[in-house]
């Protein structure tokens, strides 16, 4: 009895100094995890407080220069009287031309490796391809640009040029995008149409297409919107900086506005750095509404099977 | 009597083929212009190549390629020539390198912060804004690198040249974050419930949960992120035109001013380099190198996603 007492007691010390060293250990172990969970949420935080530092100091900078006449008036030597008028018009330009070239080409090739492709070898190099041209520098589509459009096909430095450039850059991304759109309309709407005797293409046209071009739009628009932002490959093919005038035709020469704003840049002036910031900001407005367009764009055609 | 009711049949049989074959022909020629859309992809590939070997051979044609890959100088715009491209790859991985500092815990942290800790709630507000950050353009970093970073640094570091490699490389450092966190979160995601709980299970806490059970399970993606993001530093371009610099030079020091292989792109580009010369040629041979080596890590990131991934039930 005295002997189990004994043993019982000792156990019980035992017990107590191990849970003792245990939970010391478990406290350790969750201090190192709230350190780890502090350091994950900073890291991510340093994003944010980036992109509101960048933004804020954009917008300071551009603040007495966001005036009329920053839309009204050519480049010129003299800051106060340099505006994004004819590089404003030149995006317009572009992302016209850009958006006729990448989107009926684009969303025929989605259609035909969605509805048609076989399932053989050229159908899964065409896609590996796909992937692959997506993770080329842009600036390589510049010397694209410029060897095959600027001279083998002798277009010149031209908006032509510049769009057919930006058609082939935003392409792997405008398929991307309407192939997913097109992969969520459901087969059981395929099955019906091919039930009732429709041949393949009337059961793309009729009801395919129509089902999934909310999808097609709004990935194609944001496709457009990173063509707007391109810099590199319109400076390749030699997009011109100083443009006194409005562009009246695809075979005009041209500039866009992220060469505007590099132009105000690399000068080494003051007023024309914050002459650059206020065409960012012009430049993100753009941006910005093209998105919200595609967000909207998004629920208003958003169907639910 | 009989003709003629056999007459209207036949001439209803005979249009009926004669639409049906119509439609046919429509079908397939409809269905080849879709397949012509689908090889403009390869197309595109095979004209890049063709460009870039076609002005390559020229150049080669001019000057050895033991010069281009043996010399250390690269003055092809001054009088006294020279072509060693080493400046410019050493630039170009320098700035990589700083960027992938910045870019790889950062985005490493932040996937885990989105997939094991951040409720469904947060990570529904705080993946969208880190979209912002992957869509603002290029040049608009490259404008901040230059008019913010810079100068702040210059009064951290003194001896900071107007134009330097660390601004650069920790403004191009955030702009990769998205896409490392975004793939990574990916991969994390994908690792099944089933092994967290286990691991809860067994007494693991949140933290050695996400670093010794999913982190190791989703490697493979993460590695895949991760080399993505290196391709894609060393192709950026208008960061390092805007505030890297134009002076090519074999250093390691991040606070002078170097160039990069697409830097000196853009700067043989804004210059008024005839089409005939040299100068023109090498900004294909450079161009060259650099989609060997962006196609090279693409491929490796493919390669790695499909030969380790994972793949659970």
């Amino acid at each position: 009895m005295t002997i189990d007492a004994q043993t019982f007691a000792g156990q019980r010390s035992h017990d107590e100094a191990f849970s003792a060293v245990n939970k010391e250990q478990l406290q350790r172990r969750h201090q190192i995890g709230k350190v780890f969970e502090l350091l994950s949420i900073a890291s991510i935080m340093v994003g944010m407080l980036f992109l509101i530092v960048l933004l804020v100091d954009v917008f300071i900078d551009a603040l007495p220069w966001l005036r009329p006449q920053l839309f009204t008036e050519f480049p010129s030597r003299f800051p106060e009287r340099a505006g994004l008028r004819s590089a404003l018009q030149g995006t317009l330009w572009l992302i016209s031309l850009t958006a006729l070239f990448s989107f009926p080409i684009g969303i025929g090739a989605a259609i035909y490796l969605e509805e048609y492709a076989p399932k053989n070898w050229f159908t899964q190099f065409i896609e590996v391809n796909i992937a692959n041209l997506a993770g080329v520098p842009s600036i390589i589509y510049g010397l694209l640009g410029l060897g095959l459009f600027v001279r083998s096909f002798g277009l010149g430095r031209t908006l032509m040029a510049g769009a057919l450039t930006m058609a082939l850059l935003v392409m792997p991304v405008v398929i991307v995008a309407s192939r997913e759109a097109i992969r969520a309309v459901p087969s059981s709407i395929r099955q019906a149409a091919y039930g009732l005797g429709a041949t393949r293409w009337q059961v793309v046209w009729s009801h395919v297409l129509p089902m999934s071009f909310g999808g097609i739009l709004t990935g194609t628009i944001l496709a457009l919107s990173r063509a707007i932002g391109e810099t590199a490959p319109l400076i390749t093919i030699g997009a011109l900086t100083f443009i006194a005038f409005d562009p009246r035709g695809p075979f005009d020469i041209f500039t866009v506005l992220p060469i505007q704003i590099f132009n105000w840049v690399s000068l080494p002036q003051k007023e024309f750095h914050d002459l650059a910031a206020a065409g960012i900001v012009v430049l993100l407005v753009v941006l910005l509404s093209m998105n919200a367009l595609a967000i909207y764009l998004r629920s208003r055609f958003q169907q639910r099977w | 009597m009989a003709v003629t009711k056999l007459a209207p049949q036949g001439i209803e049989r005979g249009s009926l083929s004669a639409s049906k074959r119509q439609r046919a022909a429509g079908e397939s020629a409809i269905q080849m212009v879709l397949f012509l859309c689908a090889v403009v992809s390869i197309g595109t590939t095979l004209g890049i190549i063709y460009v870039l070997l076609q002005e390559t051979v020229l150049f080669f044609q001019q000057v050895s390629p033991l010069e281009f890959f043996g010399d250390t100088r690269w003055t092809p715009l001054f009088a006294s020539q020279r072509f060693g491209v080493w400046p410019l790859v050493v630039g170009t991985v320098l700035v990589a390198a700083g960027a992938m500092v910045v870019a790889l815990p950062l985005g490493l942290l932040a996937a885990i912060y989105l997939s094991e800790y951040a409720s469904d709630r947060m990570r529904r507000t705080l993946k969208p804004i880190l979209e912002i950050l992957a869509g603002i353009p290029t040049v608009v970093y490259g404008y901040f690198a230059l008019t913010f970073v810079t100068p702040l640094l210059k009064q951290i570091f003194p001896q900071t040249q107007t134009f330097n490699a660390l601004s650069a490389s920790i403004v191009m450092g955030i702009m990769i974050l998205p896409t490392v966190a975004s793939i990574s979160e990916d991969a994390l995601s994908a690792v099944p419930r089933s092994l967290r709980e286990a691991a809860f299970g067994l007494g693991a806490t949140r933290f050695e949960v996400a670093t010794r059970i999913v982190v190791p399970a989703a490697l493979s993606g993460i590695s895949a992120a991760f080399i993505l993001a290196i391709s894609r530093a060393i192709g950026e371009t208008m960061i390092v035109a805007i505030a890297a610099g134009q002076q090519p030079k074999i250093t390691l020091n991040p606070l002078e001013s170097i160039e990069t292989m697409t830097a000196y792109i853009v700067q043989v580009s804004l210059g008024d380099t005839p089409h005939q010369s040299l100068a023109y040629k090498t900004i294909f041979a450079v161009g060259m190198l650099l989609f060997v080596m962006t196609f090279g890590l693409n491929l490796v990131s493919h390669w790695i996603t499909r030969r380790f991934r994972e793949v659970y039930e």
